[in-house]
Formats: C-alpha cells, structure tokens, sequence
C-alpha cells in the first residue's frame, strides 16, 4: 500500500536505521551465543548451526531495519497528526492534537549516542491510547511537542 | 487529562469533619470475614500449649485487636470540603493526604450495603478519571452527609456555591424519571438471565473446603451408602426398567431448568429491584438493588457511546438493553453505564435521546462487509483439517469414512462465519457512526463522530491481498472497529469523521460543552 501514500509523508531520521540495527542485534544475541555452544558441543556436522543463524542474524539485524525504516512515515498537519508504519502489518493512524491528554518525549541510551528520540502522544480512547513515533532528531521531537501544546492551547481558548 | 488549572490552597484537612463513628461497628462486622484466619492461625498456635481455656481469650484479644486499629484509623481520618477541592487525610502511621480537584471528580456514587442502610449510613465514592479505580471512599457517613457532599459536588463543579446547609438542593431539583422497571418487567428479565452458575459456586466452595466435609464428596460409593442406608437401593433403581429410569432423568431434567430459572430471577431481582433511572439538569441518575442499594450519577456529556444489545428471543419479544460507554466503571463486571437492562426500543432510543445520541432513521447508510474477508478465514481453516484427516489415516489407521467426521467441523464454522456476516453492518451518517455485530449476542454501537479520539486504518497481510482493511476508532473507554471494508471506502470514511473531529476540540473529555 505504500504506492498510494502521499508522497508527503515525512520519513524518520536516516539514523533511525542505525539504531534500530543496534538494539536488534543486542537483543538477538543471546540467540547466536547458543548456536555457538551448539557448535562447540559438536553435535552435528561443523557449521550446521553456526552458519544458518548467523546469516539470519546478518539479515534480521542488518536489512530488516532498513526496510522498516522506508515503511514509516508521518505527517504533521495543521491540526492532526499522521503515522504510517508498517508493511506486512499496516497501520495508518491520526490523532487530531484536539484529542491528545498529553505528550511524551522519549530518550533512550543508544538514542542519545545519535541524537534521537521518541514522541508519544497520549489520547483517551482505549484503542490507541498511545501512539508512538521514535526516530525523530530530538531537537525535532521537542519542536513538534511544542507545536501540538500551542495548537492544544489555541483550541482550548 | 486536563491539567489542574486552581492553585494548591494551603489548607489541611486537619481541622476537617470526622466518618460517623457507628461507621466503625459496620466497617467492623464486614470486616469479620478477613478475621477467619487470623483467627484459625491463632486457635492453632494456642492448642500447641495444652491449655484449652486459653482459646477464646485469643479470639477476644484478635477481635480487641482489630476494632482497636479500626478505631485508630478512624480518629486519623479526617476529610474537608474545600472551595477547589476535597481533602482527605488519612493513615495511622503513614500519613495520606489526597487532594481530588472538584473538576476533577467524575462521579459521586453512594453506597447501601444492608447493615450500613439498617444504621442509615452511607459510603460515598468519589470517582475521577484515573485508571485504578481507588480514588476516594468515605466509609461510612449518614445517609444526609452523603447527600449533602453529593449537592455540593454537584454544584460546585458548575460553579455555583450552594449555601452548605442546604442539603436537598440538588436533590429535588428537575428530576424526572425516564425510565424505571417495575417488579412484572425485572421478573421477566430474570427469566432471560437463565443460569447455572449456582452449580460452578457450588462445586467450586466444595472443591474450596472440602477439608471441613466429614466425608468426601467425590466418593460415588460414599453417596450410594447413604442412598442405601436411607432405604434407598441402588439396585432397585438400575432396575426399576428404561420407564421410571426415564422419568427419574426427566424429573432431574427439570429440577435442573427450575434452578436455573429460580437463579436468575434471585440474581436479577438482588441487582434490578426498583430500577429507576432519572434525569437531572446534569445528567442520569441511577438507582437500583433490592438488599445492596446503588445510586449512581452520570453526566450525560461523558457518554462518549451508546451499545444497544439484544439476542435472539430477547429481540423476538421486542426487548434490548441500553449502555452508556464513558470513561468511568460503571462497576466491577460491568465497564459500560447501564441506562436500561431491559426495555422497549422506543424506551431505548427515548433515554439515548437525552444523552443527545440519536436512534438510526434510516439514513445512516448502513453497509454490510465484503464477504471475502470471511470466505478467506473459512478456507484457511480447510488446509490443516484435511491435514488432520490425512494424519489420522495414515498414522492411526483410522477409516477413511470416519475421519470425514471432521469436515463436520468445517461446516459448523462455515454456519458461524455465515451468521456473523449476515449480522454485521457498518455505516455513518452526518453525526454519528453505526456498528452492528453478533447474532447471538447482538450489539448495535452508536457513537458520535465528535467523540473519536483517533482514527487507524490497519491492514494485515490477508486483508492487503484482498484490498480490504479495518479501521478502528479510539473512543475514551470502548471500541468501534469496523471491519472488512474496502480500503477505498476506509479511507472516504476517515476523512469524512476527520472533518468533523478536527473542528471540535474535545481533549477535554470531563468538561460539558
């Protein structure tokens, strides 16, 4: 569905790639150390768990983060708020700021190493309750918050 | 939410009023139950000396005990109705002090268990918008407190200050009954909420404390004895001919509806009993029970949804039942704000018009789903029975001719799917959205497009296939998801609620507009 987005959605912060590569390939290390146990324990033929795992390795850690990162996009309209993500699971999302109860925004260790963060706005419906944009430039994130807290305000009077 | 516009005033509740203290002895006597083990530890420890004699003198010093820090906690229990806010501190050794805002307070329900309604004592909620639920209890003050703080409340949340000796204020204001069950009406529900759960309990408390049981239930032999020594023989019935055994089955058959039937009505006369449903210059008013009396107030513009449910008798002889979605419960089994468990539509939609939600008129454009979505579910359920079927043939050398039972079950969720289809309805009109689902338990959900909070057009990996998609509506304390529509027709639908959404700010979901 990606052909018929506009093609005025705002991607994510290029770095978003390499974060998300990190914290993949942490997360999914503990499933290469036990294939390399397997391998030591010599099992089966030499190579039959190490090498399968490590090209999955290679290809979740390494590729799947950049295909994610072209699958998302959001808009920041006058008055709402548009997130696109997702391929396989697609979900195109907006909240008007006339319905955000408040707004986070979010840093994590690695995000601070490349300057990132996550804006999440917080609505009242019980679907969607938060929605979550990471892989904004921090000084991005902040400008948006701001952005919706003066839109919130100005409906508000 | 909302953030807290008045500033922190510098006033404790310390000089603040006291609970009734007959609140004590009721707070005391529903409290016994949590005692039964200390109690039972304490028995157990005191037989380890030898000394019966000793044994009630525990029980006296546990029971002293406990209405010794129920008083403790009573004298350290003050609350203060402020001009911003309620104040209540409490805590015998840590100390609580909680301060709920007026706007902040979503409800003010008050409280009749049996033994505090014999006293005339009340316990009084106060409900905000939080999510945990434990926001404030007063429990217990008199019945004219209560509806005193509940005047006040009231009134202070729309600004006005109402002279504090003025307890009946709001109270005999416009309040005008819209609707209310009488005792023909909760009978017939109660025959509609036929039920067994009497059995689970009963099974479930002999499982619990069988322990306490001088035999063991499970014992079938055990029951025969018994039957035996009663003069019953067991022989006797094996053999009384297929007749009488028959007539025994039938007899046990029916006890067995009587019972359920006799639950429900029991069940629903506890709950229904007096069901008056009223409307004030705020909002709905609630009060139901026969022996646990609730009085429950809701301003109608938190109702972000109305759910009118039915079933297929219950639809056949012209019965529904109405539910207000908002963001507080309503109590612990129920989320949704019950206007009317039981009632004509024309009742339905006259309560639905006071909380400005208006019945379908025909020009809601009501859609059913594509009939694919469901086809493509039913088809994927074909390759793992005959996968199943195959297995069995192969590896359990089951006949071929019994394992085409299993198609049986491609045909039961090919009935399910079909229902669920005919059912199914979506559609919107200028102001609100329709969504119409279930054939057993049929919902009908209306809810005003200003309310969404946010809109999701979602697609899986099946639905892309087939170019349809779901969209799912963030409404503040339910869900309205339509599914199965083309995702073209998402998206016209999107933008048209869009419009209407964008141009209402309603973040601030506790405020009247």
């Amino acid at each position: 569905m990606t052909d018929d987005n506009p093609p005025d959605l705002t991607p994510l912060d290029p770095a978003f790639v390499t974060t998300t590569r990190i914290v993949t390939a942490l997360g999914l290390l503990p499933f290469v150390i036990g294939a390399g146990a397997l391998e030591i324990a010599k099992l089966l033929p030499p190579g039959s768990f190490i090498v399968p795992t490590l090209l999955l390795y290679a290809f979740i850690a390494f590729t799947v983060p950049a295909r994610k990162y072209r699958r998302w996009g959001y808009d920041m309209g006058v008055d709402r708020l548009r997130i696109v993500r997702g391929y396989l699971f697609y979900r195109d999302t907006i909240v008007p700021f006339g319905r955000i109860q408040h707004i986070d925004v979010d840093q994590g260790p690695i995000d601070r190493r490349y300057g990132l963060a996550t804006l999440t706005v917080h609505t009242a419906g019980n679907h969607n309750s938060t929605v979550a944009l990471p892989g904004l430039a921090h000084a991005d994130a902040l400008a948006m918050r701001e952005a919706i807290r003066a839109a919130i305000r100005q409906d508000a009077l | 939410m909302n953030e807290a516009i008045d500033d922190p005033i510098k006033v404790t509740a310390a000089e603040g009023e006291r609970l009734h203290i007959s609140g004590l002895f009721v707070g005391f006597v529903s409290g016994l139950p949590q005692l039964v083990f200390p109690l039972v530890a304490a028995v157990f420890g005191v037989r380890e000396t030898k000394n019966p004699a000793l044994i009630p003198i525990v029980i006296a010093a546990v029971l002293i005990l406990s209405l010794f820090f129920r008083w403790l906690a009573w004298l350290r229990f003050r609350y203060h109705v402020g001009d911003h806010d309620i104040r209540v501190e409490k805590g015998i050794l840590s100390r609580t002090a909680r301060s709920i805002p007026y706007e902040r307070i979503q409800d003010v329900s008050i409280e009749q268990k049996p033994l505090a309604r014999m006293m005339g004592l009340g316990e009084v909620k106060f409900e905000t918008g939080s999510g945990d639920g434990d926001d404030a209890k007063l429990s217990f003050v008199t019945l004219e407190e209560a509806n005193r703080l509940r005047a006040l409340i009231r009134s202070r949340k729309a600004g006005a200050v109402v002279a504090q000796e003025d307890p009946q204020a709001a109270e005999t204001e416009d309040d005008e009954t819209i609707f209310a069950m009488d005792g023909k009406r909760v009978f017939i529900l109660g025959l509609y909420s036929f039920s067994l759960v009497i059995f689970a309990v009963l099974g479930g408390l002999a499982q619990q404390f069988d322990f306490l049981l001088p035999f063991d239930v499970w014992d079938f032999k055990r029951w025969v004895g018994l039957a035996e020594e009663s003069g019953v023989s067991v022989d006797k019935i094996n053999g009384v001919g297929m007749a009488a055994q028959f007539i025994l089955a039938f007899g046990a058959f029916t006890s067995l509806i009587f019972i359920g039937f006799a639950t429900g009505v029991a069940r629903t006369l506890l709950r229904e009993h007096g069901f008056r449903l009223t409307q004030t210059s705020k909002g709905f008013r609630r009060r139901r029970g026969l022996l646990t009396l609730t009085d429950v107030v809701m301003p109608a513009h938190r109702v972000q949804a109305a759910v009118v449910q039915t079933g297929p008798i219950r639809k056949w002889r012209g019965w529904h039942s109405l539910k207000f979605v908002s963001l507080a419960q309503d109590s612990k089994e129920e989320s949704n704000y019950v206007a009317a468990p039981f009632a004509t539509l024309d009742e339905v939609w006259r309560i639905a018009q006071a909380a400005k939600i208006d019945a379908p008129d025909g020009d809601e454009r009501l859609r059913r789903g594509s009939a694919r979505y469901w086809i493509i579910q039913l088809l994927l359920l074909g390759p793992p029975i005959l996968v199943a079927m195959a297995a069995l043939v192969i590896f359990a050398d089951a006949s071929f001719i019994r394992t085409t039972l299993l198609l049986l079950l491609l045909v039961f969720a090919a009935i399910m799917f079909w229902l669920d289809w005919r059912r199914y309805r979506f559609g919107l009109d200028d102001q609100q959205l329709y969504l119409q689902r279930g054939w057993w338990q049929q919902q009908l959900t209306i809810a005003p497009q200003v309310k969404v909070q946010s809109i999701e057009i979602a697609q899986g990996p099946l639905a892309r296939r087939l170019g349809l998609a779901s969209l799912k509506f963030g409404i503040a304390g339910g869900t309205l998801e339509m599914i199965a529509l083309p995702l073209t027709t998402a998206r016209a639908i999107r933008d048209a609620v869009m419009r209407k959404v964008a141009t209402v700010d309603y973040s601030a979901i506790n405020q009247s507009h």
